[in-house]
């Protein structure tokens, strides 16, 4: 394997890391409120949907992204009013949800487009474009950090930096600010929250709509970022790959990012190698595509680590007597 | 009644701290809180004592601004203060800190005091202001927490400290603390006592609710006695004596007399040595138990609830492990292993009629005749073959115990929710005494029922008995140990403060070894 | 008295909530421009209009029954298995070695080894999940998800590196022996001199279902086991005092429920395909989890809610050749059935209480 082809793993590792990192980061407020959330797959694919079709009606690609949060806040909506107000079962709801943009993304696409659930090829301003960083012509000559500089950091669209960007973000909001702390205390002993004479509900609901914009960021580079148009069920189980990497990642942002590249990295090597030969094992393709989910349940067990779910995960709060 | 004039250091001119006004509140059928006033003079600390289920939690919630008083008012210095929910409470300056716990275990200190009371949107500020305040207070009132540990990693009593430091850093001028000892060690209960005492003495006015006399006396000015939803008396402390407490605690009711042949014991049945047990959280709740029960005699276990009855019982009947021994007609049980299960238990000839029937004993969404064969469904007669339960089998045994112990309406396929308390009772008794078992095991049997269904309860305990078995008995009602037991057990904090025969002791006594006062072992 | 009686909470509530999933459906089918009436009788027609659509509704009834009776007894011991997928996927691994392993002479034999092992496999696929939480506490709703990719993956290389025939392009396996084809119901309703579309996929496994319900309807009602799943189910403490073991009910339930959606496959892979393809469970798994909510976990709420979604699915399929409305809104009515009577439950449940009591004070 020579250092080009390093390069250009490394590259695609990045690309297909971003959904998941936005989606990862994206149930670690929800989950990390207490509220679970097994419906990323469906927010990410209604948001998928409604950028590429908002981008394709309007040639913009900016409006696209304002559908694809859009929709993707009205299903969290509908995730906290069931969770949250009705306390119902969490798990079920996002099932629910699940089918529900699964369902409405082909119905509505076929209704619009004709194209049996697909949308039209976007181009232009109707997608986001590889953003070139400075002085990325000139370095690219120099060996090593050439590459690493033109090919490898630069050149992604800007939805890559903003997910990057996030994770910083992420820690800074949940560790550093009030909002953070509160987000934090609620998903661990809501109790706790609710006698300090704060809003359980006011603060779920909060988390459960970042949540709803940071799946709409997903879906929206899916189809317009990463592909150039929505295809039926184009997220094809990313959303729970990355619920995966949350608690692989523990629910904090920092081991997302890892967990979201590790995960990236092995859906890159699988997308360009069928089969890996260590020499004395072949490791078959369809090993590593499923490696993220055996770690995870590995991880559950807790024979390395064991995750710990927030202690009010799951639970609608009942105010105790 | 309730709203006496008393008004502990101060002058009656001055206005209270805090003054309830006629506080009612009810929860479908149930009068948790009736009528209650009262007023707490600023600069005090407060007692209000009663057994659990007395309403005191309610009250205090309601002051919290957890529930809604169905009537009454709420005064605050002098000022009619509604306190629709907890911010508000927080505001009038009203400090809680509940029997369990509200704080976040992976939390620092200083994030835990600070939550909810943060300064800006930034933690930093906050944080550094939270930690230059906690250094002030526990100077001023020996409350000193590291504030950089985790909640998980401090020790119950430190973690209360936080809980003051929380009301405090709120700026809180009345202090609530419910049940504070519950979970302390006695050392750590006697430096709670010097806190309290130091914040009193610095102008603040403290609430301490409790079933423990001696806390009552040790630490209050004043103190309010509940019974049942109502308030039965305000006392200066000094002018009262345990006794007295005692008695209005349990008030004086109706002696249900209970005709009964004097026991004539036999065998031994149960002998336990030395049982420990610790809870959950590692709290030791059994600190070594000795007793022998034996055959045609009943051995009442009184005391205030809390005081590891609950875990003897549990540990009899298979629901939680232990240490120490336990021999059931000479043979030893197993404690910890595979055989310490509720149907090893029945298997060697215990049953057990536990504390909290809607809880453990029924299961209330099933049918009066599935919860007839629940712990007994391996039972031969049960079974229709090797798979499956012979389920009319079991529904006319359930129509004939119902018959026998005039369970109403006698409807089999009834769901236990649906049945009234006594009647619960009576469908969970029947199971477990009609068993014929060696030793019965009887937790509160009467809690919660009627006056005709406590006296059948009562006589089924006692033919038991007299068909020569063991009964062990845990009931915090006196009343009920002093006349069906042939001999009393007195708990207290996990151990037993001594044995008493029914006719040589009274109500006083038995009250004084319950609140851990002991005439003779320490 | 003003209590909500027992007949409203097992068929009022959710037949309230299927009537407002089926009204939202109504109005999305009117919102992409089409005619829910009309929808809804091409869909009566296409489905129940003749025996062809008959034997379709009753093939995806069958797939359905299995799951939503494998969601149904989990439900019973307060366990989510969302892993149904998985292991119908497994399930079909079963079938596939059943079928592929002896030169069975008579379907009924073979009929009866793919039901062993298909029922083993999907068991043995709940299993770990199943230990895990019984044992470790990992949450068995993550853990069944993880196991439904995990098996999708596996299945996937199996089929292209093992079982595929030599000089095969597409990832499945060999065919199977005609001895194995499972009877359909035009031929088993032929020895019977009643007339039954040919060509349809219902066959002998529904029989296989319908055993299936009432061997469920047994356990959980008749048996030891079934009492104790229940008691454990409703409340842990009572059953820890009753001397039931945790463990052990969280494991039998998850073998039993693991085994139902492996049973599945013997419908999918010998009834219809005779051959095990990469995605012969096509989503039953989790479709299994809007009949057992709606059946109100009920062997008998199961089999008509399993007829409902079969109804749906082939009405669905008729929808999508005779008008532009594609199947896809099948998974819209599926997840609004599973919102309306699984999460949203007491959105409708608390309303219709308050109106019981109210109808019942007013009586008094």
């Amino acid at each position: 394997m020579d250092f080009a082809t390093i390069i250009q793993i490394l590259d695609s590792t990045v690309r297909l890391a971003t959904p998941l990192l936005l989606a990862c980061l994206a149930g670690l407020y929800s989950e990390r409120s207490g509220v679970f959330d097994i419906g990323l797959e469906g927010k990410m694919l209604i948001a998928a949907f409604a950028s590429a079709a908002a981008a394709a009606a309007t040639g913009s690609v900016w409006l696209g992204l304002l559908a694809g949060i859009f929709a993707s806040l009205m299903l969290a909506g509908l995730h906290g009013l069931a969770s949250i107000t009705f306390r119902g079962n969490q798990l079920i709801s996002g099932v629910a949800i699940n089918f529900l943009a699964s369902g409405l993304t082909v119905l509505l696409g076929q209704k619009w487009f004709g194209l049996g659930g697909r949308t039209p090829s976007l181009e232009g301003a109707a997608r986001f474009e590889p953003i070139t960083l400075p002085f990325a012509g000139s370095i690219a000559p120099v060996p090593v950090l050439g590459p690493i500089y033109s090919e490898l950091i630069s050149g992604h669209s800007i939805l890559v930096y903003v997910a990057i960007a996030l994770v910083p973000a992420s820690a800074w909001l949940l560790y550093r600010t009030r909002f953070g702390l509160r987000l934090r205390a609620v998903g661990e002993n809501p109790a706790a929250v609710d006698t300090a004479g704060v809003s359980v509900t006011g603060i779920r609901y909060a988390a459960v709509a970042i949540t709803g914009i940071l799946c709409g960021l997903a879906g929206a580079y899916l189809s317009t970022a990463l592909a150039a148009g929505f295809g039926r069920e184009m997220t094809a189980g990313k959303g729970f790959i990355a619920l995966a990497a949350l608690i692989f990642a523990k629910w904090r942002p920092w081991y997302a990012l890892a967990a979201c590249m590790l995960f990236g990295l092995l859906e890159a090597v699988s997308i360009r190698y069928q089969s890996i030969d260590l020499g004395f094992v072949m490791i078959p393709v369809q090993f590593t595509q499923a490696l993220p989910y055996i770690l995870t349940v590995v991880i559950l067990a807790g024979f390395i680590g064991k995750a710990v779910p927030p202690r009010a995960g799951g639970e609608p709060y009942v105010k105790e007597r | 009644m309730g709203g006496a004039d008393i008004s502990g250091r101060q002058s009656s001119a001055a206005p209270f701290a805090i003054e309830l006004r006629g506080i009612s509140k009810a929860f479908g059928p149930v009068q948790a809180n009736k009528d209650i006033s009262i007023q707490v003079a600023k600069g005090s600390i407060h007692g209000i004592i009663g057994e659990n289920g007395a309403g005191k939690s309610t009250l205090m919630s309601i002051l919290y601004g957890f529930y809604k008083a169905d009537a009454g008012e709420i005064v605050i210095d002098g000022k009619v203060t509604p306190i629709p929910d907890s911010q508000s409470a927080i505001r009038a300056g009203i400090g809680m800190v509940f029997q369990h716990f509200k704080l976040v275990q992976n939390f620092t200190v200083l994030e835990n005091v600070i939550l909810g009371a943060e300064e800006g949107g930034i933690l930093a500020r906050s944080l550094a202001r939270a930690r230059k305040v906690l250094a002030d207070l526990a100077r001023e009132y020996e409350l000193d927490v590291d504030p950089d540990a985790l909640i998980e990693d401090l020790s119950v009593g430190h973690q209360q400290r936080v809980e003051i430091l929380k009301a405090l850093y709120r700026q809180a001028d009345i202090l609530i603390l419910d049940e504070p000892t519950g979970v302390l060690t006695p050392a750590e209960a006697d430096h709670l006592f010097r806190i309290l005492k130091g914040l009193r003495d610095q102008g603040k006015t403290i609430i301490l609710i409790t079933h423990k006399l001696r806390e009552i006396m040790e630490t209050t000015d004043t103190v309010s006695v509940m019974r049942r939803g109502t308030m039965v008396a305000t006392v200066r402390t000094a002018e009262t004596s345990p006794e007295e407490l005692a008695e209005l605690m349990v008030g004086r009711k109706v002696l249900l007399q209970v005709e009964k042949a004097p026991a004539t014991p036999g065998k031994t049945v149960l002998e336990v040595e030395n049982l420990r047990v610790r809870d959950t959280q590692g709290v030791e709740r059994l600190k070594g138990i000795n007793l022998t029960i034996r055959a045609g005699e009943i051995l009442g276990i009184a005391g205030v609830a809390g005081n590891g009855q609950s875990e003897l019982l549990e540990v009899l009947g298979g629901i939680a492990r232990g240490i120490g021994t336990i021999r059931l007609n000479g043979r030893e049980l197993d404690l910890t292993g595979r055989h310490s299960d509720g149907q090893s238990r029945r298997a060697d000839g215990i049953a057990h009629v536990p504390e909290d029937r809607q809880v453990l004993g029924l299961i209330m969404d099933f049918t009066a005749w599935e919860n007839v064969a629940f712990g007994y469904h391996h039972a031969p007669e049960y079974q229709k073959s090797a798979l499956l339960m012979d389920n009319d089998a079991i529904r006319a045994d359930c129509e004939k115990k119902m018959a026998t112990f005039d369970v109403r309406p006698p409807i089999p396929t009834l769901a236990a929710k649906n049945f009234s308390g006594g009647n619960q009772q009576k469908i969970v008794v029947a199971r477990e005494i009609e068993r014929n078992p060696d030793l019965l095991l009887v937790g509160q049997p009467t809690r919660g029922v009627d006056i005709g269904a406590i006296e059948f309860i009562h006589k089924q305990i006692v033919a038991l008995r007299d068909a020569g078995k063991a009964v062990l008995l845990v009931s915090v009602e006196l009343d009920e140990i002093m006349s069906l037991a042939d001999r009393i057990a007195v708990m207290f904090d996990g151990r037993i403060m001594g044995e008493r025969l029914p006719d040589q002791t009274n109500e006083r006594e038995l009250g004084l070894l319950m609140a851990g006062v002991s005439g003779e072992a320490a | 008295m003003g209590r909500m009686p027992k007949w409203a909470d097992a068929v009022l509530v959710p037949l309230l909530s299927l009537i407002i999933a089926f009204v939202i459906s109504g109005l999305v089918i009117l919102a992409i421009g089409e005619d829910p009436v009309e929808a809804l009788k091409i869909m009566v027609t296409g489905a129940l209009g003749s025996t062809y659509g008959w034997g379709y509704t009753l093939y995806y009834a069958t797939n359905f029954i299995f799951t939503g009776l494998a969601v149904a007894i989990a439900f019973h011991a307060g366990l989510f298995n969302i892993g149904g997928e998985g292991q119908a996927t497994l399930g079909g691994l079963g079938v596939a070695v059943a079928c592929l392993m002896l030169p069975w002479p008579h379907w009924s034999l073979a009929l009866l080894a793919s039901v062993v092992l298909s029922a083993a496999f999907g068991a043995a696929w709940a299993a770990a999940p199943a230990w895990l939480q019984a044992k470790r506490g990992s949450h068995i709703v993550i853990t069944t998800i993880m196991f439904n990719f995990i098996a999708a993956a596996l299945l996937n290389y199996l089929l292209v590196n093992v079982m595929r025939p030599r000089g095969q392009m597409d990832p499945a396996s060999a065919r199977f022996p005609a001895e194995t084809n499972l009877p359909d119901l035009h031929q088993m309703l032929g020895w019977f001199g009643i007339p039954f579309a040919k060509g349809t996929p219902a066959n002998v496994s529904l029989f296989v279902a319908l055993i299936a319900c009432v061997a469920v309807w047994a356990i959980i009602w008749r048996t030891r086991l079934g009492y104790e799943i229940r008691s454990f189910g409703k409340s842990e403490k009572a059953a820890i005092y009753a001397g039931i073991s945790p463990v052990r009910i969280t494991m039998y339930a998850m073998l039993i429920s693991g085994a139902l959606s492996g049973l599945m496959a013997v419908n999918t892979v010998q009834g219809e395909a005779n051959r095990l393809l990469l995605n012969s469970v096509e989503g039953a798994g989790f479709i299994g989890i809007a009949v057992a909510l709606m059946g109100r976990s009920h062997p008998v709420g199961v089999f008509f809610a399993a007829l409902l979604f079969g109804f749906l699915y082939q009405g669905g399929a008729e929808l999508a050749l005779w008008t532009k409305i594609p199947r896809e809104l099948i998974t819209v009515i599926q997840a609004l059935v599973i919102l309306f009577t699984g999460a949203l439950d007491d959105m409708v449940r608390v309303p219709l209480k308050r109106l019981f009591l109210a109808s019942g004070r007013g009586g008094q």
